[in-house]
């Protein structure tokens, strides 16, 4: 199967924004069917309603595949903005932090203009000061493999917020979980490329 | 314990408005009972109440309290009512009178029933405000000295994180004021003269000096990664900080005066923070994570000669963080996880003995006051993270904020009259 590129427009990525899949879509500017009102000839309408038919139907075609490619750059998107978890006081991939960021990689060398940021953070417990540094860690350990896996070291950079911006409040190991983690946000690039299969 | 007091000099003859010693006669292993004798005016009231609860947050005076009716008694036209004084347990008296210029000090002996010090205070505050406090501060800390050798701490502040904002409040909890801008700033710091501090921001990341008196930053280092928990050298010339982009964090030197920062511990890809300066400047304490777990250890102030500091089998899930050396250079005041929350320790520097002196609630940041016997640090007992202050000696503590939560206080060197 034929792939086409799927180009996104974007000004500015905000990979995070485009988390729970809330995506845009942008219709094509749909062409106008003129009646001239010059019906002198069946030959000639006939001919005109079976070109307006042609154009529907590459109207359809083209509007699909545009949807299409939308939704494989957006989902190439999503893809990059997906979170990695950590283990308490730990920096170490789990598996499924490795399996999130082996998808991120295709999508980062098809797109070899977009750059991307990886933020650190840690749960709520242990000092502000420590948490710093763990969430660095975790945001260093995140660039490691993916510059591991072929992405250039120059498109990644890395800061920590700590414990400074909980993704959700509360106080229980499922809140901690979901705070302990690496986010990504994508940019420089205009268009968001989805890799090839 | 050896007193302090018992190896000072009597009277410090070279500076007559400081130092000054009283001998006072009072019963061995006690508090001199003070009383502080009401005065006249609109401010009199005021003025006896902050002296008293000065004294009483000292934890090394007794201040006798009076009822309405034995303050009346307790001094006559011609002077203290020596009997009365006497009766009541008190080894001094103070008067301290609000003038048009500040304030008039007078302190009378009662085993002498001599006046046993006079003095004039300047001040142009207007009564009740921040700088005319600060002044009764450093009168309360002057007797302070006077009666017991050792200098109060009246007259100092805390520094503190809350909202996105560093605030400072005064040692009796009053004066809450924000000193920062809202920002991400984080883990205040005093430089020596108490007129400049320092803190990390996280975005963008850096750490910056900002001066009191004139509100001004400016940032001092600056980049990618992140800058963490920078603290002045004792000097003054230097900030000492966490930084670390890729291959871990380490603590790094920078002057004052700029320029870049000089790399001092080699953590290897571990994590390096929280640094506390010794008091003569020589040796730094600092958490390290290079052991695997958070843990405390010191080193040089070039960075040479790390030694752990902290035995590895105090507890379980060994956390040991936010080290703070006293002013006494005898003590390293940290935090440590304990039954699956954090209480205070201190470990002695000679002998590595441990002494827990917290357990209610979450207890973690501890910060020395000057004097080394009070610490300030952030505690959930009440609910809400909130300063606390607990005196070593006595295992006393009360609550310094109230309101938002905070976390990472500073508490300030003894500050100059304002």
């Amino acid at each position: 199967m034929i792939r086409r590129t799927a180009v996104l427009s974007l000004a500015l990525l905000s990979v995070a924004a485009l988390d729970g899949c809330r995506r845009k879509v942008v219709s094509a500017p749909a062409p106008v069917a003129t009646n001239t009102g010059n019906a002198d000839s069946l030959a000639a309408l006939r001919a005109r309603q079976r070109a307006d038919s042609i154009a529907a139907a590459e109207r359809a075609a083209r509007e699909a595949a545009a949807a299409s490619d939308q939704r494989s750059a957006g989902e190439a998107a999503a893809v990059l903005g997906q979170k990695v978890y950590f283990d308490y006081d730990r920096d170490n991939l789990r598996d499924d932090a490795r399996a999130t960021l082996d998808a991120k990689v295709p999508i980062l060398i098809a797109n070899p203009s977009v750059t991307l940021s990886i933020t650190g953070h840690t749960d709520e417990r242990g000092t502000a000061e420590y948490n710093l540094a763990l969430g660095q860690r975790r945001a260093a350990q995140v660039k490691r493999y993916l510059t591991s896996k072929g992405v250039e070291d120059a498109r990644l950079s890395t800061q920590s917020m700590g414990d400074s911006q909980p993704a959700v409040q509360g106080t229980d190991e499922s809140a901690y979980q979901q705070n302990r983690r690496a986010e990504f946000q994508a940019s420089g690039a205009n268009t968001l490329v989805a890799p090839r299969s | 314990m050896l007193s302090v007091a018992a190896l000072r000099p009597l009277s410090a003859q070279d500076n007559a408005s400081r130092g000054v010693r009283i001998g006072l006669t009072y019963d061995p292993g006690s508090k001199p009972g003070v009383v502080v004798l009401p005065v006249t005016g609109s401010a009199g009231d005021s003025v006896r109440a902050i002296v008293q609860r000065d004294f009483d947050f000292g934890d090394r005076i007794n201040p006798i309290v009076l009822d309405a009716a034995t303050a009346s008694e307790a001094s006559r036209g011609s002077g203290p009512n020596w009997p009365l004084l006497a009766k009541l347990g008190a080894a001094a008296a103070v008067q301290i009178t609000p003038t048009a210029s500040g304030f008039h000090l007078a302190v009378f002996n009662v085993a002498t029933k001599q006046t046993a010090l006079i003095r004039d205070y300047a001040t142009s505050a207007a009564p009740q405000s921040r700088a005319w406090r600060a002044a009764l501060h450093g009168i309360a800390d002057d007797l302070e000295e006077a009666f017991t050798g050792v200098r109060g701490i009246a007259r100092t502040r805390v520094l503190f994180e809350r909202g996105k904002r560093i605030w400072v409040v005064d040692s009796d909890g009053e004066n809450v004021m924000p000193v920062s801008d809202v920002g991400t700033p984080l883990s205040p710091s005093w430089d020596p003269s108490g007129r400049t501090i320092t803190y990390s921001t996280i975005v963008p990341a850096g750490i910056s000096v900002l001066d009191l008196s004139s509100g001004r930053a400016r940032t001092l280092v600056s980049g990618p990664g992140v800058f963490i928990s920078p603290v002045f050298s004792p000097d003054g010339s230097s900030v000492v900080y966490a930084h670390g982009v890729d291959a871990g964090v380490d603590l790094f030197t920078v002057p004052l005066s700029g320029g870049g920062g000089r790399r001092l511990s080699v953590g290897r890809g571990s994590d390096n923070v929280s640094p506390s300066f010794s008091p003569d400047g020589r040796r730094i304490v600092f958490m390290s994570g290079r052991a695997g777990h958070p843990e405390i250890y010191t080193m040089d102030a070039d960075g040479t000669n790390v030694d752990l500091l902290t035995p590895l089998d105090i507890g379980e899930n060994a956390y040991r963080a936010s080290p703070d050396w006293s002013p006494d250079g005898r003590l390293v005041a940290f935090q440590s996880q304990i039954g699956g929350t954090f209480q205070v320790l201190t470990i002695n520097l000679r002998d590595r003995s441990l002494r827990q002196l917290t357990s209610d609630g979450r207890n973690e940041d501890p910060s020395w006051a000057p004097d080394g016997r009070h610490l300030t640090f952030v505690s959930n007992r009440s609910g809400v993270r909130q300063l606390w202050v607990l005196d070593i000696e006595t295992g006393r503590s009360r609550q310094l904020t109230r309101g938002a939560p905070v976390r990472v206080p500073a508490w300030s060197p003894r500050l100059a009259a304002e």
